[in-house]
């Protein structure tokens, strides 16, 4: 089957999260992370799939074929974050490092019920849907597909680590 | 691990309210339920609303065993919701063997449970009405492949007649919240609720005839093709067609353990059917086995409507879906076992928990290894196997095809059998997904067009880029093993041909 590059399982198609060395294939250069808000698409075997080819109107988005993983024009992309409703696998994410001195703004798609709300605190998780810490919801809107984009704050160390909202705390 | 995420209400009252299972808020889907209705089981005064099956009805009242094995009696609940397993047979207003899963409750029903055969109705209890269609195409099953088909050709001037044994029409597109992958040709993001709407406002439009809850019975040699259809199980279509689209699908996998026939251990497709579909909550905390991409979105559609999913285990060293879909999972808190499978699911009349274990390299269970979790549902995503019973019985060539998921009617690339004038699309044809089913349909349709001598040119257009869009579908590493039993059931058919 081999989907994965590499020809050895890798702990990721064992368990479901990625390695850090799956990981640096997918994350944005230091450089472009620290000049603040970009795409992070964790996506990386051959899926037949492309809207998120289609839907970036900065062309930052970019598929060799219907089944190459997505590849991103880091400097095109301005982290708009038009693209992470558009994915099918809910695996598009926008990260802002530069957002206050000790936080950082995570945006996730969001398909579970409350849809949160603006000021509200949740559980921060990360792939692994452990807890690392809190999120405080600072933006949410339902697109017409049903998915929620929603951006949440989580402490600046956590940014490459949140991926997900748990229980409501306040 | 999650909180309750979707809003059971509790109702009081007459049985069946005061622990109606109904899901009344969901973050994807809107249940619309008709009007409220009494059905009787046995005597005992049931709740139901309009559109539901009696199946969905009885399980949002709490009664989860429709059927009791023969010879030992042991309990039985529905496995896949879709008219495939007959485990749900019961007596409905005097008519033995009903499918429960797919007949809609009526106010005033009387259903009964059966004891050992069942008895034969008496003959005056049911009126028989008998109709007779013919067509140029009949499409048999009316999932993504058949709607497809059905389109595409109607498109083409093609007279159709579409037969769908479920009670709504759209096969397994109706239950999936999830958004597609693909192209814009073939739905990409839209989810497939949706696309079994745009299917049928296409089939609409294109002027094709369709209907529900009629199963085609058998296949009958004439100067055309001939299918006796039953109809709600009183009524006999006798349709003749120079074209056959069997779209039939598949039915879901068992797996051998102990307790496997407990109610409780469900088909994933049939648990969608019940919480998607119907908007009923199928258990409180739940095992998914199989981590292919049907156990990994059952896992992720469970949580949505508010089941805790404990772990999902698969037999294989990797996770066999995507994982994008293993990754929704993952961070929602689910751990995804590989090398574990179920042992054995324990319960009295109903699971109640089940004990999994590690596997060692050649499969073996790894003694000390096990673990007992509790849970009150078990959903078994361990693969499919196609509907092909009509296909044969009509006299299709067969062959034994484990990359298409076992006997399959072997077919040529324009996905005709070796009866001339039947054709194979979606599931049926090999396991495979609903986009590629989709394409496949719409081969099929284009290729009963032109038999017909309907627009040719224009038919030639639709087929071509049909195989063009299957062709790109299928370049990932994850149809390779498809791809592979496909060109074995084409190479066979041109050798009988």
């Amino acid at each position: 089957m081999g989907n994965l590059e590499g020809g050895e399982l890798s702990s990721y198609e064992a368990t479901g999260v990625p390695t850090p060395e799956h990981l640096e294939r997918i994350l944005p250069p230091k450089e472009r992370l620290k000049k603040g808000s970009v795409v992070i698409i964790e996506c990386i075997q051959k899926i037949p799939c492309d809207p998120c080819a289609h839907i970036c109107k900065f062309e930052a988005i970019t598929k060799g074929s219907l089944t190459d993983p997505p590849e991103v024009n880091y400097e095109k992309c301005t982290g708009c974050g038009e693209c992470v409703a558009a994915c099918p696998g809910l695996a598009i994410f926008v990260v802002n490092t530069k957002y206050r001195n000790d936080k950082a703004l995570v945006t996730i798609p969001y398909e579970l019920l409350p849809t949160p709300k603006r000021g509200e605190i949740y559980e921060a998780l990360d792939r692994d849907g452990k807890k690392v810490g809190e999120a405080g919801i600072i933006n949410a809107r339902k697109v017409k597909n049903g998915t929620a984009v929603v951006t949440i704050a989580v402490k600046r160390h956590l940014a490459m680590d949140v991926r997900n909202i748990g229980r409501k705390l306040k | 691990m999650q909180d309750s995420n979707s809003v059971i209400e509790q109702s009081t009252s007459v049985k069946g309210m005061n622990s109606d299972l109904r899901i009344r808020k969901h973050p994807i889907l809107e249940f619309e339920r008709g009007r409220l209705v009494t059905i009787h089981l046995n005597g005992e005064k049931i709740k139901a609303y309009e559109g539901e099956t009696i199946v969905a009805a009885l399980y949002a009242a709490g009664i989860k065993t429709y059927s009791r094995s023969v010879k030992y009696g042991r309990p039985r609940g529905f496995l896949c919701g879709i008219g495939k397993c007959s485990s749900c047979l019961m007596r409905v207003n005097g008519m033995p063997h009903v499918r429960t899963c797919l007949a809609l409750v009526e106010d005033g029903m009387k259903i009964e449970y059966e004891k050992g055969h069942g008895e034969s109705p008496i003959a005056t209890e049911v009126e028989v009405k008998e109709e007779r269609v013919d067509t140029d195409l009949i499409v048999i099953g009316g999932g993504p492949a058949g709607l497809s088909a059905a389109i595409t050709a109607a498109n083409l001037g093609v007279d159709v007649f579409v037969v769908d044994e479920n009670p709504k029409i759209g096969g397994q597109l109706i239950k999936q919240t999830h958004k597609f992958f693909g192209s814009k040709q073939n739905y990409a993001n839209v989810r497939g609720i949706e696309i079994a709407k745009m299917l049928l406002r296409d089939l609409r439009e294109a002027d094709a005839k369709w209907t529900v809850n009629a199963s085609a019975i058998g296949y009958y040699e004439s100067k055309k093709h001939m299918l006796a259809v039953v109809q709600n199980n009183s009524k006999l279509i006798e349709v003749r067609a120079d074209e056959i689209v069997v779209s039939t699908g598949a039915r879901e996998n068992m797996l051998l353990f102990p307790n496997n026939d407990l109610p409780g251990i469900y088909g994933a497709g049939g648990v969608q059917t019940l919480m998607n579909v119907y908007g009923i909550k199928p258990g409180n905390d739940a095992l998914i086995i199989g981590a292919g991409n049907v156990g990994l979105i059952v896992g992720y559609q469970l949580i949505q409507a508010g089941v805790n999913v404990k772990m999902v285990v698969e037999a294989m060293p990797k996770i066999g879906g995507y994982l994008v879909h293993a990754a929704k999972l993952r961070r929602l808190g689910v751990p995804i076992l590989t090398h574990h499978t179920i042992k054995a699911a324990e319960g009295k009349g109903h699971v109640e928990g089940a004990t999994i274990v590690e596997l060692d390299e050649n499969w073996q269970p790894i003694e000390g290894t096990e673990e007992h979790i509790d849970v009150d549902l078990v959903c078994l995503a361990v693969g499919l196997t196609p509907s092909s019973e009509i296909l044969f019985q009509a006299g299709c060539k067969q062959a034994y095809i484990p990359e298409l998921g076992g006997l399959v009617a072997i077919h040529n690339e324009d996905l005709e059998t070796t009866l001339k004038g039947m054709y194979v699309a979606g599931d049926v044809s090999g396991i495979e997904e609903a986009s590629t089913a989709m394409m496949e349909g719409r081969i099929t349709g284009a290729n009963a067009a032109m038999k017909l001598g309907k627009d040719r040119a224009k038919a030639e257009k639709v087929r071509e880029e049909s195989l063009k869009h299957l062709e790109g579908l299928r370049s990932s590493p994850f149809s390779e093993r498809v791809l592979k039993g496909k060109k074995k059931a084409w190479e066979i058919w041109r050798e009988a041909n």
